[in-house]
């Protein structure tokens, strides 16, 4: 009898259109694709993008080439040289950062105690030039500045989990 | 103006008008054909994206319609490779040998009443000797491409096509048996009548119908049974070697008998252009009437949901296993369309033998 009935359920294509009645009803589902360029999908407040270091409000940078961040990085793609200004503050006099070796974990950020070097939300880079995946320190500073209110309100809605 | 291109025309002797004509029906068939093949590619891209829940292509053009123009212009221009050690005539020479017997078949498809290009006798018999032919573009290429993934595909193809070629043949003669005719345009109106769809032979020959869009979905190489390209074991098979044009050549065929079968099965099983009403309900009004009756729109749309099933087919069924497609073939759509075949003979010689005309 149940030979006899998958025989049938097979011979008379009962369940060849059963499976097409699957496809059917999904032809009439409402799509799921998001059109990419057009609409983003929302991100977290701790999305690890492009870097940037920001500066405080008076323009001075901040940071004080303590070299945590480039003793974190577990993929070595900090490279952080420091000299004594005029003013006799400690700065970085050269502070770049490979994109090519970074895995993107966000322990620079992490380990940074003035908040300097931070993960934007930004994703959206590329390269065109050989060489251009080292970002120079005012590349860093740029970024820093064009993100400055993203990069704030980032920090404000993660800062309570911190 | 007209009368000095009549008079110009007049002048030609008889054979250059012959052949002037000609020229111009077959371009009359070729050009909506081919258009229609570079829609069904996109037609196929956007329904199979449906049924996954995506949207398809709709970058190009307004909602993406100009996409298969596209397509066209990226294949047009993209180089023709032929692999060194292949030979070169008869890659060359592979997907013509494809492509032409795919367009050929058209020449005897009526579209309407009066609407085809060659009424000839044996139209039907024609057709399955040209459907045939198309297998051997598919060794050919194989053969020639020198590539160990063509020649299996081809193989798997010729085998494939030979033993659906049986069922498919077969369950035309269970048509040509109601029918009473090999010729195409008496096939349709041997299935006109007073009672509209119900005299269409897809009621009494069931089976047959479904054997036959079956195995027109194997012969052309479609998807359940796309074997012979089979993208995860053989690369692409057959055609793995092609680019450019000549791969163009080879997509054109398979739609082109996409359509082909399309329009068979319509012309054999679903009444051709024949309207599912039964004609005393059509009522005698200038566009309603028209557009109830009869007429080419009623073929297009049987050619279109019977293109439609064929990508809902490639949406919906896994790729069949070899030897079950060779079962498939041999041991169930055989006996099966036999066993029709007889049960139509008999029914001929009964009181019920209207049924079957």
């Amino acid at each position: 009898m149940q030979s006899l009935k998958r025989f049938l359920n097979s011979f008379l294509l009962i369940e060849l259109l059963r499976g097409m009645l699957v496809t059917g009803r999904h032809l009439f589902r409402p799509k799921v694709t998001v059109q990419y360029p057009d609409e983003r999908t929302p991100t977290s407040p701790r999305f690890r993008g492009l870097h940037a270091l920001r500066r405080y409000p008076n323009g001075e940078e901040r940071c004080i080439a303590c070299k945590l961040c480039e003793a974190t990085c577990p993929a070595a793609a900090i490279t952080i040289q420091s000299d004594v200004r005029p003013d006799g503050s400690r700065r970085t006099v050269r502070y770049e950062i490979d994109l090519f070796k970074c895995i993107y974990c966000g322990f620079c950020e992490e380990s940074c105690p003035v908040d300097s070097i931070v993960e934007t939300g930004f994703n959206e880079f590329h390269f065109e030039q050989r060489g251009d995946h080292v970002i120079k320190k005012e590349q860093l500073l740029a970024l820093g500045d064009r993100f400055e209110k993203e990069i704030a309100a980032a920090r404000a809605a993660d800062a309570k989990y911190r | 103006m007209s009368e000095l291109f009549l008079s110009a025309w007049e002048g030609l002797p008889e054979w250059t008008q012959f052949t002037a004509l000609s020229v111009a029906k077959i371009v009359a068939i070729m050009v909506p054909l081919i258009l229609a093949v570079a829609y069904l590619t996109f037609a196929e891209r956007k329904v199979i994206g449906y049924m996954q829940v995506r949207v398809g292509p709709n970058r190009v053009g307004p909602r993406g319609w100009l996409q298969p123009i596209a397509d066209v212009v990226k294949l047009l221009t993209k180089e023709i490779i032929v692999p060194t050690r292949a030979n070169r005539f008869l890659f060359i020479t592979a997907p013509l040998l494809a492509l032409a017997p795919a367009f050929v078949a058209w020449s005897v498809i009526p579209f309407t009443d009066t609407l085809v290009l060659a009424d000839i006798d044996a139209s039907l018999l024609f057709i399955l000797a040209l459907t045939s032919m198309g297998v051997y573009g598919v060794i050919v290429a194989g053969w020639a491409s020198n590539s160990k993934y063509a020649f299996l595909g081809s193989m798997r193809s010729a085998a494939q096509i030979v033993a659906y070629e049986i069922a498919m043949g077969f369950a035309l003669v269970g048509v040509l048996m109601a029918a009473g005719s090999l010729n195409l345009r008496e096939i349709v109106l041997a299935q006109a009548g007073d009672w509209g769809f119900l005299e269409w032979y897809v009621l009494p020959l069931l089976p047959l119908f479904v054997v036959y869009f079956v195995a027109g979905v194997a012969e052309t190489n479609r998807a359940p049974f796309d074997v012979a390209e089979g993208e995860s074991e053989i690369v692409a098979g057959f055609h793995v070697e092609y680019s450019g044009v000549a791969f163009a050549l080879f997509f054109l065929a398979e739609y082109t008998n996409m359509i082909l079968i399309s329009t068979l099965a319509s012309i054999m099983f679903l009444g051709g252009w024949l309207s599912p009403l039964p004609a005393a309900w059509v009522p005698d009004v200038p566009v309603l009437g028209a557009l109830l009756g009869s007429g080419f729109h009623w073929l297009l749309a049987k050619v279109s949901f019977l293109l439609f099933c064929f990508l809902w087919f490639r949406a919906t069924f896994p790729r069949y296993r070899y030897d079950q497609i060779m079962r498939l073939g041999w041991k169930v759509f055989i006996p099966v369309t036999l066993v029709w075949i007889v049960l139509i003979g008999v029914v001929h010689f009964t009181p019920w033998g209207f049924i079957v005309h």
